[in-house]
Formats: structure tokens, C-alpha cells, sequence
């Protein structure tokens, strides 16, 4: 009789065992766990998809990385794949994540990531390969002078942590700026302040829009000039209401972005829009091309972009014979207030994602590691105007001497660069992130798109009015589907009527339940009956 | 009792397996963000039924941002991105780009050379290509493939232009050097600085009556399995070759090439 009692509690238990666990497991990938040792011998493939600004020294630095590694590590071979932009690189990976055919490291923005994780253990989490003794930040068993954690600028580092996780190691970091064409600025009676404002843009800007009796644009003489241009307008409005203290969403997911200085804003875009004082990349094309052919006098774009721009720039695609000689300003963006600047923080970081072989996770891990060593910390942030992420890079005495011979020449030290990188570096306590949550890419893309939507629709002679904007936002809440993301955190949740699968679960479960209970009640009161 | 017990017992299993498997199918795929960009706020149908189709003698007389009706037919497919659509059209009085027009998969595949589509848009121009965009279209019935206009001649008059966007053949122009990143001489470029790989757009140098030229096998509209895509990669410096493309425009004529071969 007993055995039979343990029998059937057993039993009792293998069936509620998959009932409680049951949802939870389905096609679960086992979150990586950390190998005691990394294996030199089985050759091991990784790949690498690597975003680069379409410019060949960022590619030879990839490739050289991946040698040198190679040289440390022979059984392991990393394969480049190379893209110039995020969004092509995000939906990739979104592509290939059902597939199970994502690569092994990927350089990628913490937005991304938010949505990459949604699928179970798909992105390592590397709070644990951080502290390994051995193959961790500065582990003991690494081939290479490794970083260790607390020399990786801590802002930075924070960037890539989503809720209490760290999901990647930042790579490289940029800010945008604000290229100026001094000499049209002076030219038009104005003197460029120490920081620059959105006022004194826009005053300038609408100074620039005056035309000869041909329909030539007085300050350069010829029939185009966009004073300002703004190459990623998403950033533009973020930064916008960060500086005015406005909503735009919270950790938490609540969509703040549809509020009244957004509406102010675009009040504003659209007032300089209709006067041809304001454009956008996506509309006009690159701000640089339109600078360097003395067509703009505000250009502003990424850091990153910093060696499009310039008379002397190093790259170009403009021909020579419509390249204006001018004076450029490198300046931190335009700000509402320029007693406290603050600006962006953007640029690449780089993630793991999760396979069945754990050697391989850990060859990934090693290879991300290696990319913050100083050689290619130091290599890739000068080919733009990006900055190292890790301070032992910043203060490596390569690096200082890069930064110490600004102008030298106007390839690698071309001073417009050297400028963006120190305007970053003077900067950092600066900037700022926005929250990253599932659906925050998606929040980014609809802040920019209201911006090229209001540029575009007063160019079409549209009224940009509350009634416009009424149906603008609502029509971006519905297109970016903002409206499944957001919710007031103080609102009830209302999850809807159970479906019928559920309620039959959960009735059965009831039942079992009280099968047990009564079965036991009875098996008392035969036992007291005895 | 204990009969009754078991049978309650494996009908829950039974209904825990039930919802497992509900489970596997509703959360295998990670949620994407992507979403169909189409310009929200636009009004292009509302006016564009207030637009008679043009001809392209009026449709380059338009304004930059002024809605356009246009009918054109199919040429080449560039991308589908996104469930947007950017395609070389031509019709018998001129060419029409189209940037990124709103459609499905399905209706893309459709979309074969040839097809005639009415198409209602804005007129933009894009670093000196002037497109359509923010456009809708219909399919109608007709077909039209014309012939590749030779604009050898016209390469360095302004009158070049007038022919944007066309099917156009350059003739007996010779392959030049272009650098690549080591200062070598060399034949094309992966990109236009020779940083990109095997798959990406394809640059090369070609010069007629003393004047150089790039010209560009883009890699969305013919990809690294295409025959043109192989034949610039064959090239030598100095060869002589014939070519068709499409006659696009970025800061300047940047024709997208869809077929090389030795000149004749």
C-alpha cells in the first residue's frame, strides 16, 4: 500500500511537473554556460559582420585584427562580413535568428539588441564572462594584453547594460557635430558664439535664404544653398526634447515622444523648412556634399563623419571643380541651452550570440575582447572622428600623440577629424543615451520620420497645422505600432478575455487539484474509520 | 476513485501538452520592429486625382515637390526593402526612377519588365537624380522595352540629362585604371574606394574622346551571380568594351551598367 502511495504521488508529480514548466521550455536554447577550458586545438569558425563608414582603412583594420588574432589563436578563423549600414545589419540578424544562422559576433546598437533578445538566450549575456578568471576582461589565460573592465570608460559600458544586463562591449563612440562654413557665417555679419544655439542657426540660416535679382542665393552666388541640413533626424528631435527636458520615452517603455514641445519642434522645422533654410539628408542628400560645394552652412552629421568635411576633406564625392574654399568649424550641435550642452552618444558596440557549441561562444567572446585591445581601439577610432572606449587606449601615449598633431597633414591628421574626436572627448559627461527597450528602434525611427515627414510636407505646400499634426502623430503611432509599446505605467494593465485553451487548462488544473485534495481527505477519514 | 483519479490526471497532461506546443509555435520568432516606412501624413491619392497624367516633357517641367502622374513601364527591379519597391521605368517619351514605392512581395514579383503602371508621386531630386517618390501605382494594361539609346556622344554635353534615367549603350570606351587602396593600378573597385568584398557594387573607369568616367554595376539591381557582374571583374585595363545600364545620376552621371561586352 505505501509503495502504491508513492507511486501515485509520483505520478501525481511527473504530470504537474510539464504543466508548471511547460510553457517555458519550448524550444528553449541552453544559455551559454562558460567552458572550463577554451579548446586550442579543434578548429573553430566564427564570423564577424562588421559595419564600416564605406572607407577602406576601417576594412584593413578589421582584416589586420582578425589576423593578428588568428596569429594568437591559429585554430580559430574569423570570417569578415562587412555592411555600411545598422539597419541592413539588424535586419539581417532578425532574419536569421529562427534559422539559428546568426553570426557569432556582430557590431550592433543596444536598441537592436533589445529586440535580438526577445528570442530565448539568443544574445549572450556577459555579466559572468566579465569576471571569468580566466578568459574574462583582463583574464588570466588571454594571448593578448587584454582590457579590464574598470578601463573601459564606465558611460560607455553602461550603454550596452539592458535592464541589470550587460548584452555587449562598446567598440567605438561618436557624438554628432555641427561642421560649420565660418566663412559664410561672417560673411553674412555674424560672429559664431562659443556654444552654438538653435537661435543663432536659424537666424543665420534664414539670412542665407536671400537671392539676388538672377535667383542666385546672395552668400554664395549660386542657385543652391541649404543652410542647414541634418543628416539623422531622429537624433535631431531626440536631442531637441533631451534638451528641453521633454518626454521621449522612459526604461520602463512608456512612450513619451507625442507631447507639446515635440509639437513645438516641428512647429519650428516647419517654419525654416518652408523657407529652404532647413532640409534633411534623407530628403536632399549627404550634408557634406552640399558643404563642401559651399551649398550649406550647417552641416550637421556624426563624428563619425568628420573626414567627408572640409574643403581639404580626405574624402569626397563631389569633383574638385565644385569644391568651395572655405573655412570650417568643428562645434558641439545646436542647444537650447549652452550653459549645459548636452549631445548624443552613438557608434558601434559589439555582441555575442548564442550557439550549441560552447567553444565557439568562447572564441567569439575572446575575438570581441580583442577588439578593444589598444591597437584596434587606437587604428579605428583614428580613421574618423570616433574616440576609444577604454581608457587605457585614451591614455596610451599612441593616442595622445595622434591627438597632439591635429592639422599635420590632411589624411590622418586631418584637423576637422582631430577636432570631432576632442569635441567628443571634452564632452562625454555630456551625453547621453535613450532608453533601450523592445520596440525603442522602432520609437527612434518614428521620432526621426516626424521630422522628414513635417520637412517634406510643407516643401509640398502642405499646412503644418494642430490639425496636421494631430493626425501625424497619430498616424506614426499606428505605422511604428507604438501603440502596442506604450503604456502609462500608473494604467492597469488590461490583458483582454482568457482564451478557451486557457480556461480548459486552468479548469483542469483545478480539477487535478481537487481530485488530490479529496483523495486525501478520504484516505483520512478511512484511516480514522479504521 | 483512483480510476476516476488517474483519468483526471492524464487528461491534464494531455491539456499541459496542448498548450506546450501552442507555446512553441507563438514564440519562435523574435519580434522585429522592421515596419513598412511609407511617408505617413501624405496625401498623394487625395491630390494626385486632381493631376492628369503627364508626358515627360511636363512631368521635367514640374516643380520639385509638386505631385506627379505619370504612366511608365517596367525596365528593371533595383530592391525590395522593407515592403518598398525601386525600379527603372521608361516609357516611349522618357524615364521615370522610382524610389522606394510602397508594395508586397507578390506584387513586386509581378512588376516584370515591361509591365505598364500609372504611377501618382512627388517629384524629388536626390544628389541630381530626379525621381519619383512617396508613390502609389497601378498596374495597366500594355507592354514596352525599348531599344538602348547610345549616348556615347553625349557624355560630356549637357544635353545628357535629357536622357536620365533611360536605357542607354555606351560604345568602344576603354577601360582605365582606377587606384586601389595600396596605390595600385587596377581594373575596378568593391565600392567606390575599393573597402567593400564580393557582392558589393562594382566601380569602374571608362574613358571616350579624352574624358573619364565612373561608371557603377549596382549590386542591388545586378548582384555578384550576374553575368554583367562577372564580366567587370574580368576586365583588363585598356579594353575596349561596349555597355548598357540605365542612366542614373549621383553628383554627376554614375551609370548603373546591366551588360558589358568587347566593343565591336
Amino acid at each position: 500500500m505505501k509503495k502504491l502511495r508513492v507511486l501515485s504521488l509520483l505520478l501525481a508529480l511527473l504530470t504537474i511537473t510539464p504543466i508548471l514548466s511547460g510553457c517555458h521550455g519550448a524550444r528553449k536554447t541552453s544559455a551559454f554556460v562558460i567552458p572550463e577550458v577554451f579548446d586550442y586545438e579543434t578548429p573553430v569558425e566564427i564570423s564577424f559582420w562588421a559595419k564600416n563608414d564605406t572607407n577602406i582603412n576601417q576594412t584593413r583594420i578589421y582584416e589586420k585584427a582578425i589576423e593578428d588574432f588568428c596569429a594568437l589563436y591559429p585554430n580559430i578563423k574569423v570570417n569578415l562580413k562587412l555592411y555600411t549600414d545598422y539597419t541592413r545589419i539588424y535586419n539581417d540578424v532578425i532574419t536569421n535568428i529562427p534559422t539559428e544562422t546568426t553570426p557569432n559576433v556582430c557590431i550592433t546598437y543596444p536598441d537592436h539588441i533589445a529586440t535580438y533578445i526577445t528570442g530565448d538566450n539568443t544574445v549572450v549575456a556577459l555579466d559572468t564572462l566579465f569576471s571569468d578568471e580566466k578568459y574574462g576582461l583582463g583574464g588570466s589565460e588571454l594571448k593578448f594584453d587584454g582590457v579590464q573592465k574598470d578601463e573601459i570608460i564606465p558611460k560607455f559600458l553602461g550603454e550596452c547594460k539592458i535592464g541589470t544586463t550587460h548584452y555587449a562591449l562598446p567598440y567605438m563612440r561618436s557624438t554628432e557635430a555641427c561642421y560649420v562654413n565660418k566663412t559664410y557665417v561672417e560673411k553674412l555679419g555674424y560672429t559664431l558664439p562659443e556654444t552654438l544655439t538653435w537661435d543663432f542657426i536659424f537666424k543665420v540660416a534664414e539670412a542665407a535664404t536671400e537671392k539676388d535679382e538672377n535667383g542666385n542665393f546672395k552668400v554664395n552666388g549660386q542657385k543652391v544653398m541649404i543652410p542647414i541640413i541634418y543628416k539623422s533626424t531622429d537624433n535631431m528631435m531626440i536631442q531637441m526634447l533631451k534638451q528641453k527636458n521633454a518626454g521621449y520615452s522612459d526604461a520602463r517603455g512608456n512612450i513619451l515622444l507625442f507631447n507639446e514641445l515635440t509639437r513645438d519642434i516641428l512647429k519650428t522645422v516647419a517654419i525654416h523648412a518652408k523657407t529652404g533654410a532647413f532640409s534633411t539628408f534623407k530628403i536632399s542628400s549627404y550634408p557634406a556634399n552640399f558643404l563642401n560645394a559651399g551649398q550649406c552652412i550647417f552641416a550637421i552629421d556624426s563624428t563619425a563623419g568628420a573626414t567627408w568635411m572640409g574643403t581639404n576633406a580626405p574624402l569626397s564625392d563631389i569633383s574638385e571643380d565644385k569644391l568651395a574654399d572655405f573655412e570650417t568649424e568643428v562645434m558641439s550641435i545646436p542647444q537650447y541651452d549652452p550653459e549645459n550642452p548636452v549631445m548624443i552618444s552613438q557608434g558601434p558596440s559589439v555582441c555575442i550570440f548564442n550557439k550549441r557549441d560552447p567553444q565557439q561562444v568562447l572564441a567569439s567572446w575572446l575575438f570581441a575582447q580583442y577588439l578593444l585591445t589598444n591597437d584596434v581601439q587606437v587604428s579605428y577610432s583614428s580613421t574618423e572622428g570616433y574616440i576609444p572606449v577604454t581608457s587605457k587606449a585614451q591614455e596610451s601615449d599612441e593616442y595622445k600623440d595622434y591627438l597632439s598633431r591635429e592639422g599635420e597633414d590632411n589624411n590622418h591628421y586631418y584637423s576637422i577629424k582631430l577636432k570631432a574626436a576632442k569635441l567628443l572627448i571634452e564632452n562625454t559627461d555630456n551625453t547621453f543615451v535613450t532608453p533601450v527597450f523592445n520596440g525603442s528602434a522602432a520609437l527612434r525611427n518614428a521620432a526621426g520620420q516626424l521630422v522628414e515627414s513635417v520637412t517634406k510636407s510643407v516643401r509640398r505646400k502642405e499646412n503644418v497645422d494642430e490639425e496636421y499634426l494631430d493626425k501625424l502623430f497619430a498616424d506614426t503611432i499606428s505605422l511604428y505600432r507604438l501603440d502596442s509599446l506604450s503604456r502609462n505605467s500608473n494604467e492597469k494593465l488590461e490583458f483582454g478575455k482568457l482564451p478557451a485553451g486557457a480556461k480548459v487548462l486552468i479548469g483542469a488544473l483545478l480539477l487535478a487539484w481537487a481530485g488530490i485534495l479529496a483523495y486525501l481527505l478520504a484516505e483520512k477519514v478511512r484511516k480514522k474509520k479504521k | 476513485m483512483k480510476k476516476l483519479f488517474a483519468l483526471m490526471l492524464a487528461l491534464v497532461m494531455l491539456a499541459s501538452l496542448v498548450a506546450c506546443g501552442a507555446t512553441e509555435g507563438e514564440t519562435s520568432d523574435v519580434e522585429s520592429d522592421t515596419v513598412n516606412e511609407e511617408v505617413v501624413s501624405d496625401t498623394v491619392a487625395d491630390e494626385a486625382d486632381e493631376v492628369k497624367v503627364m508626358t515627360y516633357a511636363e512631368y521635367e517641367a514640374a516643380e520639385i515637390d509638386s505631385p506627379v502622374v505619370v504612366e511608365t513601364y517596367v525596365q528593371a527591379k533595383q530592391s525590395w526593402w522593407e515592403d518598398k519597391a525601386t525600379i527603372y521605368t521608361q516609357s516611349e517619351d522618357g524615364a521615370y526612377f522610382i524610389y522606394e514605392m510602397p508594395c508586397s512581395k507578390e506584387e513586386y514579383d509581378a512588376l516584370v519588365p515591361g509591365t505598364k503602371i500609372r504611377v501618382n508621386g512627388y517629384k524629388a531630386e536626390w544628389a541630381g537624380e530626379v525621381e519619383i517618390v512617396d508613390a502609389t501605382y497601378e498596374v495597366l494594361e500594355g507592354s514596352f522595352i525599348p531599344e538602348a539609346k547610345d549616348v556615347t556622344a553625349l557624355l560630356a554635353s549637357d544635353e545628357l540629362i535629357k536622357s536620365q534615367n533611360q536605357l542607354v549603350a555606351f560604345k568602344g570606351m576603354t577601360v582605365e585604371a582606377s587606384k586601389d587602396a595600396d596605390g595600385n593600378d587596377v581594373a575596378f573597385l568593391y565600392k567606390w574606394d575599393g573597402s567593400g568584398q564580393d557582392g558589393d557594387d562594382l566601380y569602374f573607369n571608362v574613358s571616350v574622346d579624352g574624358n573619364t568616367y565612373t561608371f557603377t554595376v549596382e549590386s542591388y539591381l545586378c548582384d555578384n551571380t550576374t553575368d554583367v557582374y562577372a564580366a567587370v571583374k574580368a576586365l583588363n585595363i585598356g579594353d575596349k568594351i561596349d555597355m548598357e545600364g540605365f542612366l542614373y545620376w549621383y553628383e554627376g552621371v554614375n551609370p548603373h551598367i546591366t551588360a558589358v561586352s568587347a566593343a565591336e
